[in-house]
C-alpha cells in the first residue's frame, strides 16, 4: 500500500519540483531536466492557471493533498478490479464530493490521461466511475490515489443484490412505460376519429375496424406494460391483502375485457384508450416514486472505507498485517502516526495525541500515553503507539454505536407513508361502489349484466387513482430536485413527510454550528514575521492547531530541520538558539492564560514567547439562521460531547438557551428519546460518529457533507457547503412539500366525488373517462410544479 | 376511405420506430446518467485531441 502511495508525489515543493511536473505532480520521464512539464497540456493547464493569476491554486493543493492521502484513506482497492482474458481491468468506484459538471470532466480527463486507461466514465447521478484499463490490475490504487489528489474521495463499490434489483425494476419500469406510451398515442388517434366519427359521418365498419386495431395493439400492451402492477397486485391478494394496485389491475382488466366484448359485438363504447392511458401515467407516478427511492438506496450503500484496513498485528516472530477483523482481543498492535486506530485497547508503549472528535466530538487533541485507553475511530497524531487489544470488531464502542444506530433505524422504519396511509381505505371503498353499481344496475336498473358490467368498468376507471398515483410522487421529485439546487440531498424517500412535523431541533456543535476546524484568531495574526515563522514551523505537522496556523499563511515554505516532539510541539535547532513552537511549557512560557481558546507558544531566541490563540469557527450564517428558526418557533436544543465551557461559550453567541455538554453518543441518543417520549418531534442535525446514533434515532436528520460517512448514513439528507441556512430550507421545502401532497390528494378526490357520480348514472363514456382522467392529472402536476417555482421567489416556511 | 389503408399502417409502422428507437436508447444506457449528459455538452475538448499528444510524448 505504502509503496502505492509514494509512487506518487504527494506535496509538490521545491524540493520534488525538480523530479516532478510543477503542475500535475507526475514524475518526469525526461530526464534532461529541461522542462518542468510532464506534458504540453499540463505546460499549457500551469500557463493558463499562472495566466489567470491563480497560482494559489498550488499552494492550495499542496496544503490539502497530503490531508486527502492520510493513511487512513488508503484502502487496497485490487480485490474490486475485475480482470478478463486479455489483459483490460474493470473497476467500478464510487467517488464522493462531485459537485458539477467541472469536477466530472476533471476525473475523467485525468484518468483518461493515464497510460493504459482506455475507459473513464463517471455518472454524475451514480458517482459511479467506470474505470478500464491495460496493465496489472495494481494501477488501481494509483488511479485511487490520483483521484483523492484531485480532492475527492473513493469509496468501495458493492454492487449488491438491493442494488441490481433495484436497477432492473428502473428499466422494467421504464421499457413498460415506453410501451404504454406507444399503445396510448396511437389508440387514442384511432379513438379521437371515433369520438369525432360519433357527431359526424363515420360508417359503423369503420368504427368497428378503428376498435379492432385498437384492440390489436391494447392487448399485448397491457399485458406487457401492466405487469408491474399486476405482479403486486397479484402477490398482496395472495396474503390477504389489498393495496393500490388491486383496484388498478381490476379495473385495466375489465376494461379490457369489457371492451373487447364491445368489438365482438360491434358495440359503440370501447375503452381500450383509457385502459391503457391509465397504464401510462400510473407508470410515470411508480418511475417517478422508484427514482426519489433509488436515490436513497444508492447512498446508503456507501461503506466506511477505514475498515479494510489492515492492521499491523506484533507478534513473537515479529510484525504481521493482518485484516482488521481477524484482530483477536489481547493481541499487540502498532498503530503508526497518523492512522485510525482499529479497536479498542490499552496503550503498553508510546507518547502521542490523539484526536477523539469521533467519538466524544472535542475538537483539541487528547495526550495518551502508557496505560491510557484508546477507543477504535480515533485518530492517533503524533507517534506511533503499540496498544493491547481490549475489544475487536463489533464489540468496541464503534461497534456498539453501529448496533444502537440499526436498532434506531429499525423504529424509523416502520413510518407509514401519507400515500400508503391513504390507498389502506381507498382500494376497499373504489371496490364496494363498482361492485354496488354492478349490482344495482342489474338488479334496480334492471340493465342486461353485459352493460352493467361496462358501467362497473367505468367506474373503477374513473376511480382508478391516476392523479392519486402521481399526487405524492411528483411532489417528491419537485422538492428533492429543488433540494439537489441547494445542495441538500434527501435520501430517505419519506424523510420530507417526517421533517413536515419538526417542532423541535437538536444541533451538535463541533462540525454542525461551528466549521469544526480550529481557526487563528484574527488579533493574534498581527506580528507578520512571527507569523511566517510559526506557519513555516508547522507546515510539516499533522496536528489540528499546526495545520490551522499553516492555513492562514499557506504560501510560506516549510522549514528543514524541523524536528517533531510528540505531544509537546515543533523543534528547530538554529545556530542562535532553538525555535520552539508547541505548549505553553514546551516553549518556556509561564503566564499560561486560562481561556476557553487552545493555544500555541512561539519561542524565539531574543524575543518574549509569543501566543497563537485557535478557536472554532461558527458557520458564517449560523447566527441568523438560529435567529430565524426560533422566529418560527422551534425549540432549539444544543447536544455537544464538548466541554461545558466551549458549549456554553457557543450557546451564548447563538442565544440559545437549551445546552447540554459532555454527553456520550448512548446520552445523545437517550435525549433524543426522551424528547420524543415528550411528544416532541425531533430533527437532529449532527456530523460526528458521536451523534450517528442520536440521527437515526430523531424523527428526521441531517448531516452536513463534511461529516463522517456513519453519521451521512445515518441522516435522512446531507447538506453541502458551509451555510447552516440548509435546515431551514429543509424544514421549509419538507412542509411546503406535504401541504402540497395533501392538497393534490384533496383534489384527486374532489374530482372523484364529481366523477363517481356520473360513472354510477352510468354517464361516462370513454370520451368523458378521457378527458376526467387526463385533466385531473395535469392538474395534480401542475399543482406539484409550484413547489419549484416556489423556490425560485424565496418561498416562506 | 381507401386512403386510410395506407396512412393507418404508416402512422403505427412510425409509432413502433418510436417506440423501438426508445427501448434501444435505455438498453445502450442513454438513461443511466440523465444529470451527466446534460452537463457533459459543456466539455468541448476532443479526447483524440488528448490522446495524440500522449502519443506524440511517450
Amino acid at each position: 500500500m505504502t509503496a502505492a502511495l509514494e509512487s506518487v508525489p504527494v506535496a509538490f515543493s521545491d524540493a520534488q519540483r525538480a523530479s516532478a511536473c510543477a503542475h500535475c505532480g507526475s514524475p518526469l520521464t525526461d530526464a534532461s531536466g529541461d522542462s518542468d512539464f510532464c506534458c504540453t497540456g499540463c505546460a499549457g493547464a500551469h500557463a493558463i492557471i499562472k495566466g489567470l493569476g491563480l497560482e494559489r491554486y498550488y499552494a492550495l493543493r499542496e496544503k490539502a493533498a497530503p490531508a486527502q492521502v492520510a493513511p487512513e484513506d488508503a484502502v487496497d482497492w485490487v480485490e474490486f478490479v475485475q480482470a478478463d482474458v486479455q489483459g483490460t481491468c474493470r473497476a467500478e468506484l464510487l467517488v464522493d464530493g462531485l459537485h458539477c459538471a467541472a469536477c466530472l470532466w476533471l476525473i475523467e480527463r485525468a484518468l483518461r490521461a493515464q497510460p493504459g486507461v482506455t475507459q473513464a466514465r463517471l455518472s454524475a447521478t451514480t458517482r459511479r466511475l467506470t474505470l478500464a484499463w491495460s496493465g496489472p490490475a495494481e494501477k488501481i490504487n494509483d488511479f485511487a490515489v490520483l483521484i483523492s489528489r484531485l480532492g475527492y474521495k473513493c469509496l468501495p463499490m458493492t454492487a449488491d443484490g438491493a442494488e441490481r434489483a433495484g436497477n432492473t425494476e428502473e428499466r422494467e419500469l421504464l421499457r413498460a412505460m415506453g410501451v404504454a406510451g406507444f399503445a396510448a398515442a396511437n389508440i387514442m388517434l384511432l379513438s379521437v376519429s371515433v369520438w369525432s366519427g360519433h357527431v359526424g359521418e363515420m360508417g359503423a365498419a369503420t368504427r368497428d375496424l378503428f376498435h379492432a386495431i385498437s384492440a390489436l395493439i391494447a392487448v399485448p400492451a397491457i399485458a406487457y406494460a401492466g405487469r408491474p402492477f399486476f405482479r403486486s397486485a397479484w402477490a398482496a391478494l395472495r396474503r390477504g391483502r389489498s393495496n393500490m394496485d388491486v383496484p388498478i389491475s381490476i379495473g385495466v382488466f375489465l376494461a379490457l375485457v369489457v371492451s373487447l366484448a364491445e368489438v365482438a359485438r360491434s358495440g359503440p363504447h370501447a375503452y381500450f384508450d383509457a385502459a391503457v392511458t391509465l397504464l401510462f401515467f400510473l407508470l410515470i407516478g411508480r418511475y417517478l416514486d422508484l427514482r426519489a427511492r433509488g436515490f436513497a438506496r444508492r447512498t446508503a450503500q456507501r461503506l466506511v472505507a477505514w475498515t479494510l484496513r489492515p492492521v499491523i498485528v506484533l507478534t513473537d516472530q515479529g510484525t504481521c498485517q493482518r485484516p482488521a477483523h481477524r484482530v483477536a482481543v489481547g493481541d499487540r498492535i502498532i498503530v503508526a502516526a497518523g492512522e485510525r486506530v482499529p479497536v479498542d485497547g490499552v496503550i503498553l508503549d508510546g507518547q502521542s495525541s490523539l484526536d477523539v472528535s469521533l467519538i466524544n466530538g472535542e475538537t483539541l487533541p487528547q495526550a495518551a500515553g502508557a496505560g491510557s485507553t484508546v477507543f477504535a475511530g480515533t485518530i492517533n497524531l503524533d507517534a506511533p503507539l503499540t496498544l493491547r487489544a481490549t475489544a475487536v470488531g463489533s464489540s468496541t464502542l464503534l461497534g456498539e454505536i453501529a448496533r444502537l444506530m440499526e436498532a434506531a433505524e429499525q423504529g424509523r422504519d416502520r413510518y407509514v407513508r401519507l400515500a400508503e396511509r391513504v390507498a389502506r381505505w381507498y382500494a376497499p371503498v373504489v371496490h364496494l361502489t363498482a361492485f354496488l353499481s354492478f349490482l344495482g344496475w342489474v338488479f334496480i336498473g334492471d340493465a342486461d349484466w353485459r352493460s352493467a358490467l361496462l358501467i362497473a368498468a367505468a367506474v373503477l376507471i374513473i376511480t382508478c387513482p391516476c392523479a392519486l398515483a402521481l399526487a405524492v410522487p411528483v411532489v417528491q421529485v419537485v422538492a428533492s430536485s429543488r433540494l439537489m439546487r441547494r445542495g441538500i440531498l434527501l435520501k430517505s424517500a419519506t424523510a420530507l413527510e417526517r421533517a413536515a412535523d419538526i417542532d423541535t431541533v437538536v444541533f451538535d456543535k463541533t462540525g454542525t454550528l461551528t466549521l469544526g476546524q480550529p481557526r487563528l484568531l484574527p488579533e493574534d495574526a498581527a506580528d507578520v514575521e512571527a507569523l511566517e515563522l510559526a506557519a513555516r514551523m508547522a507546515a510539516r505537522s499533522r496536528h489540528p492547531l499546526c495545520k490551522a496556523l499553516h492555513a492562514v499563511r499557506p504560501q510560506v515554505m516549510p522549514l528543514d530541520g524541523v524536528e517533531e516532539r510528540p505531544g509537546q510541539g515543533m523543534l528547530l535547532k538554529t545556530p542562535e538558539g532553538e525555535i520552539r513552537l508547541g505548549h505553553a511549557r514546551f516553549a518556556g512560557a509561564t503566564a499560561t492564560s486560562k481561556s476557553e481558546h487552545s493555544e500555541l507558544w512561539l519561542a524565539r531566541p531574543g524575543h518574549a514567547p509569543l501566543c497563537f490563540r485557535f478557536s472554532d469557527t461558527l458557520r458564517p450564517d449560523a447566527v441568523e439562521v438560529i435567529a430565524r428558526l426560533r422566529d418560527k418557533g422551534l425549540r432549539l436544543i444544543i447536544l455537544s460531547g464538548d466541554h461545558s465551557t466551549a458549549v456554553s461559550a457557543i450557546a451564548g453567541a447563538l442565544n440559545i438557551f437549551e445546552w447540554h455538554a459532555e454527553a456520550d453518543p448512548r446520552a445523545k441518543a437517550e435525549m433524543i428519546a426522551a424528547l420524543k417520549r415528550e411528544g416532541r418531534k425531533v430533527l437532529m442535525v449532527g456530523d460526528g460518529l458521536n451523534d450517528a446514533v442520536a440521527l437515526a434515532a430523531a424523527d428526521a436528520s441531517l448531516s452536513p457533507s463534511s461529516g463522517l460517512d456513519i453519521a451521512q448514513n445515518a441522516a435522512d439528507a446531507v447538506f453541502q457547503g458551509g451555510k447552516l441556512s440548509a435546515v431551514e430550507e429543509f424544514l421549509r421545502v419538507s412542509r411546503r412539500s406535504r401541504a402540497l401532497a395533501k392538497g393534490n390528494l384533496t383534489l384527486a378526490l374532489i374530482y372523484n366525488l364529481f366523477a363517481v357520480p356520473l360513472a354510477i348514472a352510468g354517464f361516462v363514456t370513454p370520451l368523458v373517462a378521457a378527458i376526467a382522467m387526463s385533466s385531473s392529472s395535469i392538474l395534480v402536476v401542475l399543482n406539484a410544479l409550484r413547489l419549484g417555482a416556489g423556490g425560485r421567489k424565496g418561498a416562506t416556511l | 376511405m381507401t386512403i386510410l389503408l395506407y396512412l393507418i399502417p404508416a402512422a403505427l409502422a412510425l409509432g413502433f420506430l418510436g417506440m423501438v428507437g426508445f427501448l434501444w436508447a435505455l438498453k445502450s444506457g442513454q438513461f443511466e446518467d440523465l444529470e451527466g449528459a446534460g452537463q457533459r455538452i459543456l466539455f468541448d475538448d476532443a479526447d483524440a485531441e488528448l490522446r495524440e499528444k500522449r502519443s506524440g510524448m511517450s
